[in-house]
């Protein structure tokens, strides 16, 4: 562990997009307590900018705090974004140990479904999803989800395949292992480092995904987004500009620090990449 | 075997291949409209205002609703292969003629992003990996970083408050001014001001990840054999960069500009409804606000279609560049 953080640390962006994820979770985790107020509600005067009617990010066209809603909003973004990304990598995981463990026609399955996943356009589809399950937060981490899982599945079987004909995994069939220890016991912590790394960078992009989805009004109707935030601001650029700008810089600046954390990580744990670079 | 009639077979082999991707994708859509809530006979009742159970039951009959669901699978299949798509009843229109209405405008905004991000990420990445470590690598690696985080939607919403509300330089929706009955060149260039802001928001995202692209790909060309022999042979290093290194160093740039065009339509819906751009995109935000299920899986349906198609092209274009794919 201290080694892990030795060689984090020396990724100095890295460092600093950890830094600022750790606020952004400090201000997700704080949010009730700084707005403890529902942020739908009416705050105060309509169209403040940003600094007055005691708004510090201004109010929109309902009178609602921008601020009150980023703070919010942190909350669903990271949530939605880890929720999703364990799902995809749960089911991405399993399924790809099986192809590439087991080889024949799960793996031909497999390969013919992320196939036909690498064709469809994956957001057009997330929206689909969404569309028809009606918008919830169980929708909206199912559909990402299920957009997302193809690339952990493929990542996890190549690395399997590589594996599974090493001597340490054959000296464990002539013991006589059984299959599921061999798989969970001994193949799969070796192939943990790629995992986690593609599981920071899926957080990234599910966030991305989710304000989309929030932007085109399939966020949850009941919890403040980011997303939804820009959505309802739209209509407002000409007289606020505020009500769309700050949280857009709120989706910016975390997905930004997510990348960076996962490209450090990626540093960390595949020192033989870091090397080549 | 003749080399074009190798090309011929490679050709019809890729399309074989693509068969049961199409056919794939049409089951998943059936399923996926089995999955919603009601089905076309609940919509028509629900326009309508009120129906009896006797006439929806009559509905369903003559809509083969009340067949098992195999049955129904296989008239879809039917249906869609003989291009129809189903009716949106908000429309009051064919799918499909509601489609292909709105496909040309999203096919001019696809064309000129890849050319815009291929273009220009090749140029960005060139001059990053030959800079490699310089201030200029660096700025332009940060560029890729910060665009690669940035919501799209948010991008063209700031775009259109700073040029066009603040500036005045660009419209800030539609794809031309209706109202000033352009003709000829005068149109042209109305729709071609109409497609910058669209066009550069769609970019950047793929701008940063081709600027990556070539970048890496230029460095790992650069440690190849051959560089080593033009150098051996006495070539200044700015033709063997330009000359030897770029050409092979594009090839994967090409490849995954392919890969790339589902992630551009799903991020041309985004870009459409920010800029009310007249296409598919738009179409589909609409169809999502009137609940219209049927135009919303005609929209994907053609999109994965579309897909197929572009890789299919690309590919061949790909087994013209570079002969030794055919062998594989």
């Amino acid at each position: 562990m201290a080694n892990f953080w030795r060689l984090f640390r020396r990724n100095r962006s890295a460092v600093a997009g950890l830094a600022i994820l750790v606020m952004v979770i400090l201000m997700a985790a704080t949010a009730q307590l700084l707005y403890p107020a529902d942020p739908f509600s009416l705050a105060g005067a309509s169209m403040q900018p940003p600094g007055e009617g005691g708004f510090l990010l201004g109010s929109d066209s309902l009178g609602r705090d921008v601020a009150a809603g980023i703070a919010h909003g942190a909350k669903t973004s990271l949530l939605i974004g880890l929720l999703a990304t364990i799902v995809a990598v749960g089911f991405g995981t399993v399924m790809g140990a099986l192809a590439g463990y087991y080889g024949g026609w799960i793996d031909d399955l497999l390969m013919r479904t992320t196939e036909m996943f690498q064709t469809i356009p994956s957001f057009v589809f997330a929206i689909l999803l969404v569309a028809i399950m009606k918008p919830s937060i169980h929708s909206i981490v199912i559909a990402i989800a299920v957009v997302s899982w193809p690339a952990v599945a493929r990542l996890v079987r190549g690395e399997f395949l590589s594996l599974k004909n090493r001597e340490f995994v054959q000296a464990c069939h002539t013991l006589g292992m059984s299959d599921a220890k061999v798989i969970l016991g001994e193949i799969l912590p070796n192939c943990l480092s790629p995992i986690i790394v593609i599981g920071s960078l899926m957080v990234a992009t599910a966030i991305l995904i989710e304000s989309g989805l929030a932007f085109l009004g399939l966020g949850d109707p009941n919890i403040m987004s980011w997303g939804f935030q820009i959505g309802a601001g739209r209509t407002l650029l000409r007289s606020a500009w505020w009500v769309c700008t700050f949280p857009g810089i709120a989706i910016l600046v975390t997905v930004l620090a997510i990348n960076l954390v996962g490209e450090g990580l990626n540093d960390a744990l595949n020192p033989r990449l870091r090397e080549r670079q | 075997m003749s080399h074009t009639a190798k090309r011929l077979r490679y050709v019809l082999k890729r399309l074989l291949q693509a068969v049961p991707i199409v056919l794939a994708i049409i089951v998943v859509n059936f399923f996926l409209l089995q999955l919603a809530e009601g089905d076309a006979v609940d919509v028509l009742a629900g326009e309508a205002g009120s129906a009896t159970p006797e006439y929806m039951a009559e509905l369903r009959k003559k809509f083969g609703l009340d067949q098992p669901l195999p049955v129904q699978l296989a008239v879809y299949l039917k249906n869609v292969l003989a291009f129809d798509l189903g009716y949106s009843f908000r429309h009051e229109m064919p799918v499909l003629e509601l489609v292909l209405d709105r496909f040309i405008p999203t096919l001019l905004l696809m064309v000129s992003t890849i050319f815009l991000a291929v273009g220009v990420g090749i140029i960005l990445g060139l001059l990053a990996a030959t800079g490699l470590n310089t201030w200029r690598d660096t700025l332009i690696s940060v560029f890729a970083l910060v665009t690669y985080a940035t919501p799209l939607f948010w991008v063209g919403l700031m775009f259109i408050v700073v040029l066009s509300l603040n500036f005045g330089w660009f419209p800030t929706s539609g794809m031309e001014n209706i109202a000033a009955f352009h003709e000829g060149w005068d149109r042209v260039w109305d729709i071609a001001h109409h497609l910058v802001l669209p066009t550069v928001t769609l970019s950047l995202f793929y701008l940063a990840l081709y600027t990556r692209l070539m970048r890496a790909s230029m460095l790992e060309q650069a440690g190849m054999d051959y560089v080593t022999t033009a150098r051996a042979k006495g070539l200044t290093e700015r033709r063997i960069m330009f000359v030897h290194v770029l050409r092979n160093a594009l090839l994967p740039v090409v490849t995954m500009a392919g890969v790339q065009v589902g992630a551009l339509i799903g991020g041309s819906v985004i870009v459409e409804s920010v800029f009310a751009w007249p296409g598919l995109g738009m179409l589909a935000f609409e169809a999502l606000f009137s609940r219209d299920l049927n135009l919303l899986l005609g929209i994907f349906l053609l999109s994965a279609l579309l897909v197929v198609s572009v890789n299919l092209i690309i590919d061949i274009i790909y087994s013209w560049l570079d002969p030794r794919i055919e062998v594989s």
